[in-house]
Order: C-alpha cells, then sequence, then structure tokens
C-alpha cells in the first residue's frame, strides 16, 4: 500500500475524453485486486489443505453473489454521490413479490422472476422520484423506503416466508449449467458483465459519473440531471431486485424478516473497491473486488475459527484503510 | 341536509374517541386490559405464541394487544414500546425481555402504578415480575445434545451454529447443547462456535466455511429456527449426505426437513402455550391468586419417528 509519486500528475486530459473508468480509479482498483490476492495468499500459507480448495473458492463466490448484486447497483447510485440505504429490506421485499407472483399467483416462473426484478426497480424509481424530483437528501428519502420496503415485505407475506415448490425456481440459484459452478455464481458474473458495460460504454455512465463529480455543472453542461438520476436509481432497483430473487432461489422461501443491516455490506463492498463516496469516480470490477474481498476475509477468518467477534473487527478495519485510502487521494488531489 | 352531516360528523368523531377510551383501561369499563410485549412478530414462532394468547383471551373475554420491535436487536425499540405500554395502564403486562435489564427502568414505573408484571419466553434480572413463563433452553438443548451423542454414536467432530452470542436464549442454548455433548459423550470433539444472527443465508455460508475447512465434521446444531435451515441449506450445497443436522425450534421448512430425512430432529418449545400460560397467569396475577415463580412451558424432541404424535403436531407451528 505505499504511494506512488506519480500520481501527483493526473493529467486532466487523461481523466478520459473516453468513456473508460479514469486513470485514478484503475489505480485504487488495482490497489484492491493486490490486497484480495494479498489476502488469498495469506488464508492459502495458513490453511494450505483447505482455504485455496476449489471447492472452498466456489464456497466463497456463493456467498458473494446477494452481497455482490446489491454492491453492483449501489456503486451506480453512490457514484452520483448518493446512497440507497433501502436495498436490504427492498431485497426481502422483491423476494416476497417473487413468491406472491410465483406461489400464490401461479405466474410462470421466469415471467414471476421478471416482474420481481421489475419490482426492484420500482423501489427504486420511487427513491429516484423522491431524490430527482422531490430533492430529498439520498439518506433520508432511502432511509424512509427501508422502513417502507421492510414494513411492506412483512404486509405482503402476512408476515411469513412463503415457501417456492417450483424446483425450476431454485436451481436458479443452486444449479450448475457449468459443472461445479452453481448458477447464482454465473448470474453474479452476468450482472457483473452488464453493470459494467453500462458503466464504462454508455451514456448512463458518463453522465452518472458527471453527476457526482458535479451536479451543477453536469446540468450546465446539457446534462438532464433530474432524469438521469431517476434512471440510475431505477437501474440500483433493478440489480436489488434480481438480489432478491436469488436469495430467495437459494434459500427457497422468502423471507420477509431478512435483509436489515445487507445496504451497509453493500455500501462496505463499493467503498473497499475504491468508489468515492463523494460522488463521480467508481468502478464495477472495484466494487466485485470489494464484494469478494469480504467474502473471503470472513470465509478465510471462519476456516481458522477465529472468533466472530474479531471477524467484524477486521472486517470493519479494512472499510476504514479503504476509506483513509480514498481521503489521502482526494488531499493529494487538491494540492497537486 | 346539515343534520344528517352532524350525525355523521358525532359518529365518526366518536368512532376515533372509542379506541382511545378504551386505552385508558380500567375507568371506563370494566373489561381486564393485558398488555403483551414481545422480542418480535414477524417470526412464525412469536405468531404461534400471539395465537396462543389470542385464544386464550377471547376465551377468557378480555382485551390483548400484542406488540414487538422490528428485529430481535431492537433493544431501544422494545424499551420504547414497554414504555408507552406502561403509559396506557393495562390492567397487567407480560414482557419478553430482548435485554432484561435495559427494561427495569419501564418495569419498575409499573410496578408504583400497580400494574403486575410477567416474564415470558426469557426471564429479567429484576425481582418485580410476579411469575416468568419459559422454555428451560438450556434443558431443550441438552436433550439436543444427548440425541446428537446418540446419532454419532458418541464421536467425531461437532459444531454449533448460534443466533446470537448476547442474548440468554442465544447462550443458554448453546451452552446447553455443548453440556449435553460433554455429558453424553465426552469422546465427541467441539469446534468454536459461530454465530449467523439467524439469518438463513448467512448461516448457509458459515456452514460450508466449516464444512470445508473441517473433513471429519459430522454433526452440526443450530440454535433456531434460522440457523438450522441456515446450517442445512449450506450442508445440501456442500453436497454431504452423511452429516447429522439437528436443529432447535419448528417450522415447515424444518418440519419437512425432517419428514425428508435430511434433518435427524430437532428441539421445540411449545410456543403456542406460552402464549395461553402467559395470558393465564397474567391474568391471575391481576386477580391476586397465588402464581408460580418460573413456569415451565416444556420442550420436546421431534424427529421422524414421532412427528405425527399428538404431541408433536401441538407444539410445532407451521
Amino acid at each position: 500500500m505505499t504511494t506512488t509519486t506519480t500520481e501527483n500528475a493526473p493529467a486532466p486530459q487523461r481523466q478520459s475524453t473516453r468513456s473508460g473508468p479514469s486513470w485514478r480509479s484503475r489505480m485504487q482498483q488495482m490497489l484492491a485486486a493486490g490486497t484480495l490476492v494479498l489476502i488469498f495468499i495469506a488464508f492459502s500459507i495458513a490453511s494450505p489443505e483447505i482455504f485455496p480448495t476449489w471447492g472452498n473458492i466456489v464456497t466463497i463466490l456463493y456467498s458473494t453473489v446477494v452481497i455482490g448484486l446489491l454492491a453492483l447497483g449501489a456503486t451506480f447510485v453512490i457514484t452520483t454521490a448518493g446512497i440507497d440505504l433501502s436495498v436490504g429490506t427492498a431485497m426481502a421485499l422483491c423476494a416476497v413479490m417473487s413468491g406472491l407472483f410465483i406461489v400464490n399467483w401461479g405466474l410462470p416462473v421466469p415471467l414471476g422472476i421478471m416482474l420481481a426484478i421489475l419490482f426492484g426497480g420500482l423501489v427504486g424509481l420511487v427513491n429516484g422520484i423522491n431524490v430527482a424530483i422531490l430533492d430529498l437528501p439520498p439518506f433520508i428519502a432511502t432511509l424512509a423506503m427501508m422502513m417502507v420496503a421492510g414494513g411492506l415485505a412483512l404486509v405482503f407475506s402476512g408476515a411469513a416466508p412463503i415457501y417456492f415448490e417450483q424446483p425450476s425456481y431454485m436451481w436458479l440459484s443452486t444449479g450448475s449449467i457449468i459443472p461445479s459452478v452453481p448458477n447464482a455464481v454465473l448470474v453474479l458474473l452476468l450482472a457483473a458483465v452488464i453493470a459494467a458495460v453500462l458503466m464504462s460504454r454508455t451514456v448512463l455512465g458518463r453522465y452518472t459519473m458527471a453527476i457526482g463529480a458535479n451536479q451543477e455543472a453536469a446540468g450546465l453542461a446539457g446534462v438532464a440531471v433530474r432524469k438521469w438520476l431517476l434512471i440510475v436509481y431505477t437501474v440500483g432497483g433493478l440489480f436489488t431486485g434480481l438480489a432478491g430473487v436469488m436469495i430467495s432461489a437459494r434459500l427457497g422461501s422468502a423471507q420477509p424478516a431478512t435483509g436489515m443491516g445487507y445496504e451497509l455490506d453493500a455500501i462496505a463492498a463499493v467503498v473497499i473497491g475504491g468508489t468515492s463516496l463523494s460522488g463521480g469516480r467508481g468502478t464495477i470490477a472495484g466494487t466485485m473486488i470489494g464484494a469478494l474481498i469480504i467474502s473471503t476475509l470472513t470465509n478465510g477468518l471462519q476456516i481458522l475459527s477465529i472468533p466472530q467477534e474479531w471477524q467484524d473487527v477486521l472486517l470493519g478495519a479494512v472499510i476504514l484503510v479503504a476509506v483513509f485510502i480514498d481521503r489521502l487521494r482526494k488531499r493529494r488531489e487538491r494540492t497537486s | 341536509m346539515t343534520a344528517s352531516r352532524r350525525t355523521v360528523l358525532t359518529a365518526a368523531a366518536t368512532a376515533l374517541l372509542l379506541p382511545a377510551s378504551a386505552c385508558t383501561g380500567r375507568s371506563r369499563d370494566d373489561v381486564l386490559h393485558v398488555a403483551i410485549v414481545s422480542k418480535g412478530f414477524q417470526q412464525q414462532f412469536w405468531q404461534a405464541v400471539k395465537r396462543g394468547a389470542d385464544a386464550e383471551a377471547q376465551k377468557q373475554g378480555v382485551v390483548l394487544t400484542f406488540e414487538g420491535p422490528p428485529t430481535e436487536s431492537d433493544i431501544e425499540a422494545q424499551i420504547t414500546m414497554l414504555q408507552n405500554t406502561v403509559t396506557r395502564n393495562p390492567d397487567g403486562l407480560a414482557l419478553a425481555a430482548l435485554d432484561s435489564r435495559a427494561a427495569a427502568r419501564a418495569l419498575a414505573e409499573a410496578e408504583q402504578k400497580g400494574i403486575p408484571i410477567v416474564a415470558f419466553d426469557s426471564g429479567v434480572e429484576s425481582d418485580l415480575p410476579v411469575s416468568t413463563v419459559a422454555t428451560d433452553n438450556a434443558a431443550a438443548s441438552r436433550e439436543a445434545g444427548k440425541h446428537m451423542a446418540d446419532l454419532l454414536g458418541g464421536e467425531g467432530q461437532v459444531a454449533v451454529i448460534a443466533h446470537d452470542q448476547v442474548s440468554l436464549s442465544g447462550t443458554d442454548r448453546r451452552d446447553g447443547f455443548i453440556a449435553g455433548i460433554e455429558e453424553f459423550a465426552p469422546g465427541i470433539e467441539l469446534l468454536p462456535t459461530q454465530y449467523g444472527g439467524g439469518d438463513q443465508a448467512v448461516t448457509a455460508n458459515i456452514a460450508r466455511s466449516m464444512i470445508t475447512a473441517n473433513p471429519d465434521l459430522a454433526g452440526m446444531f443450530g440454535t433456531n429456527e434460522g440457523s438450522a435451515i441456515g446450517i442445512l441449506r449450506g450442508v445440501q450445497e456442500s453436497g454431504r449426505d452423511d452429516l447429522a443436522v439437528v436443529g432447535f425450534d419448528s417450522g415447515r421448512a424444518q418440519v419437512e426437513a425432517i419428514r425428508d430425512g435430511e434433518m435427524s430432529g430437532a428441539v421445540t418449545q411449545n410456543p403456542v402455550a406460552m402464549g395461553r400460560i402467559t395470558v393465564q397467569t397474567v391474568l391471575a396475577a391481576i386477580r391476586d391468586e397465588e402464581v408460580e415463580e418460573v413456569i415451565d412451558t416444556g420442550f420436546l424432541w421431534y424427529d421422524a419417528d414421532n412427528l405425527d404424535s399428538d404431541e408433536v403436531q401441538e407444539a410445532i407451528y407451521l
């Protein structure tokens, strides 16, 4: 984690006239990747027979899926300098909706899944309206939505889990198109590719970063800020909907009371991945690495039978370091 | 026209005021008001407690309120609820405390007002409650440990994933199970306990890690419904079919897993009875009758053999 002198001179023209991630975020992304590799090597040395086995790697990947999906959506929102605290309970709500559509209404599984994902988009759209049209601070708007979604999940489910009887639904998470790779991992990978393309190759990504860097300037430059914020929160919601589908497919049931606290894990993954909480900078690859750091650390510490209290302490320390590095960069940016 | 509008308005006002007057309790009518503050209401366990309490309240002709915080870690929200409940002046109060000490101040106020207090589900570190209506969690878990010892023939590695490391139900069940294993199968090696917060997905991840880390693992115990189902999920995903999984509580997924042979068995409390006995005890206290200090609502081991017996069917909550 040594800092190099070269980052004192971020030539403005290199900060992408094209839409790719900036040099700066690529640096932080590489730092995160390096951290992940270090963690992996450290655990492999500490537990050579167990930790680096394929079976355990699948375990790590599987436990990354839900947080990873939530973090993908959160990357867009956080890059606009916003925040979405509602993703955890909205995920539970979408899982419940999936149960209602498929189990209670008897809709075909693919249709039910699509509707549940779209429902997530709808929740995101409402967040977007509150933030972009009604000008509510994102923190407050999504905090309120956190409660609304959590409550609705209980109301719509009658406060009881909804059990799926459709094997094809569970197959979405637990089946394996590729031998010994759970489909859930493929879904995460696919979602990450889509998110990465959206972020680095489309107008959406470019405007997301422009709005986050300086909302006023983006507006003056002709970006329809309100419209694009609506879209960003809706996109975030779609990923939340997918997370709701994937967690209920894994568990074979929609658990209405779950999700609380998941939003913080998602935000942690985004931040560890180098996306700045003050906006304007974010990469999907970084977020995926951030999510993997969290799940690898958790898995490795559990394998070493480290008491849970210390697992939390270590994870918190990793987040602190990540934010500190972000701060450090910002300070250099200002002084250079 | 105006007269009828006034009638409507008066009716509306009366309708609005009625519940308010019902809340102020004793002075307005002769019906007894019992308030229950539980640890939550969204889990099936609490729904079953509520069912038992509601049925008993209806039978006895008393008004019952039943509330609980959004999650079982919202200690402060529960204390606020308790405080508001005491302010409302019910005739009797039952509390399943999330944190037995945090409730002390509100309980003292209830005592001052002469409202009899009954603790249920878990005790309160206070002598204010006239009675504690609860399952002996440690004894129930010890029973689970005994069955685990039998299942494994007294040897092998066993792991516990508990739902939390602070509450009495979490620690009593963990320690009770460990005591059971140590007593009935000293040859079994116990791995350090992990905690999944009762969250199925989190627990499944932990279970997978533990199974990977300990190839000789032969049995796992989950201290509540979410933990048990999470373990089961992790075991299934790991592709192991030779692990003995033992749980606590019941619920549809757990009962089905036991029926299918994926789970060896579980201990369960009797939440319906707990709700019923809690209301009975509060009413007895209101009427100044003698009540026992501790009332055990019992527990039951169930597995594929006795699942369909009447005794088990009454205790499990689906």
